[in-house]
């Protein structure tokens, strides 16, 4: 017997939320941990250290300007892909998903051209506490980018047929990764000045 | 949270766009900002205070935190304040990394004292 899972669409009324909301947003509340501990440990290395390197000075300020732009630019087509989805326009929020997802490959080649010039000078985590700091946090940046691409390439793709059998639920899968997405960008807004720019 | 009418969601949208600009603006004072070469402090308070209105502005606007459901803000709080204990923790290392820094210092600068 199939047994139907409740409030997968209409709100919980003692919560006031859908269940995929109130889990991406506990996800989110564990998420903001793991990046708080890493920020944590930067803090306590860098007050620590005899000295310490101004990130300018040894990154690409350029390119991670850049990629803040290409970033920002992703949540703002994703809550535009949302808004397309709910006023009933499928291939517009569509249009706007594909745009994301385009976003989060140039942020990760721009990422991977920044990386490519640092190993290419022998420049790896091994070398000192900064860049192993650096390549941490950056690189698990970068690995929740790739999550939430692969996620979006399933909205956009197979994931897309929920559209015609159960609009309101595909909707909801949208808003749901667009938090995610955007705590992804939030990270990064905090990311980029204290290791590129101080 | 948000209402469900045409008319609302082409206001959000515009209001999405707005909050676009202010954060495409904000990056370019933060990367602005950082060639001047303020002194310690004075360059990361006012980084992670153009940072902190970014953020303000994608939680509040993108997620839209300033009009959610009281159980989202209570999941937050807790977040939030163990996020300030983890902040706090490398202050309370802060006499004993000091000390180890000073012993550091002298190791370097009178290596024939200590034997090193």
């Amino acid at each position: 017997m199939e047994m139907e899972i409740p409030y997968t669409v209409e709100e919980r009324p003692d919560t006031g939320l859908y269940n995929g909301k109130l889990g991406i947003w506990l996800f989110l509340a564990s998420e903001f941990m793991l990046f708080g501990a890493l920020f944590s440990a930067l803090i306590m290395m860098r007050t620590g250290a005899i000295s310490w390197p101004h990130g300018y000075t040894l990154l690409n300020v350029p390119l991670a300007t850049l990629n803040t732009f290409v970033l920002i630019a992703s949540s703002v087509t994703v809550v535009l892909a949302w808004a397309n989805f709910r006023l009933g326009d499928f291939a517009k929020g569509r249009m706007y998903l594909i745009a994301t997802l385009a976003c989060g490959f140039g942020f990760m080649i721009i990422k991977a051209i920044e990386y490519g010039t640092k190993f290419s000078h022998h420049l790896y985590p091994a070398e000192n506490n900064f860049y192993a700091i650096y390549y941490t946090m950056t690189g698990l940046h970068g690995l929740h980018v790739v999550g939430g691409m692969i996620v979006f390439a399933y909205l956009i793709w197979p994931g897309a047929k929920l559209w015609s059998h159960d609009r309101q639920r595909y909707i909801n899968r949208v808003e749901t990764t667009g938090l995610y997405w955007h705590f992804v960008d939030l990270v990064w807004i905090f990311l980029f000045p204290t290791l590129y720019l101080l | 949270m948000s209402g469900n009418s045409p008319e609302q969601i082409r206001h959000e949208t515009r209001i999405y766009l707005t909050v676009f600009a202010a954060l495409a603006a904000l990056t370019v004072v933060t990367v602005a900002v950082s060639y001047l070469h303020l002194s310690g402090w004075r360059a990361i308070a006012l980084a992670l205070f153009i940072a902190g209105i970014k953020g303000f502005l994608v939680a509040g606007y993108f997620m839209h935190l300033l009009s959610e459901k009281k159980l989202v803000y209570a999941i937050l709080a807790v977040a939030t304040a163990f996020f300030l204990l983890l902040i706090w923790i490398p202050y309370t290392e802060k006499d004993s990394q000091d000390a180890a820094r000073a012993a550091a210092i002298a190791g370097e600068t009178a290596p024939a004292e200590n034997g090193h």
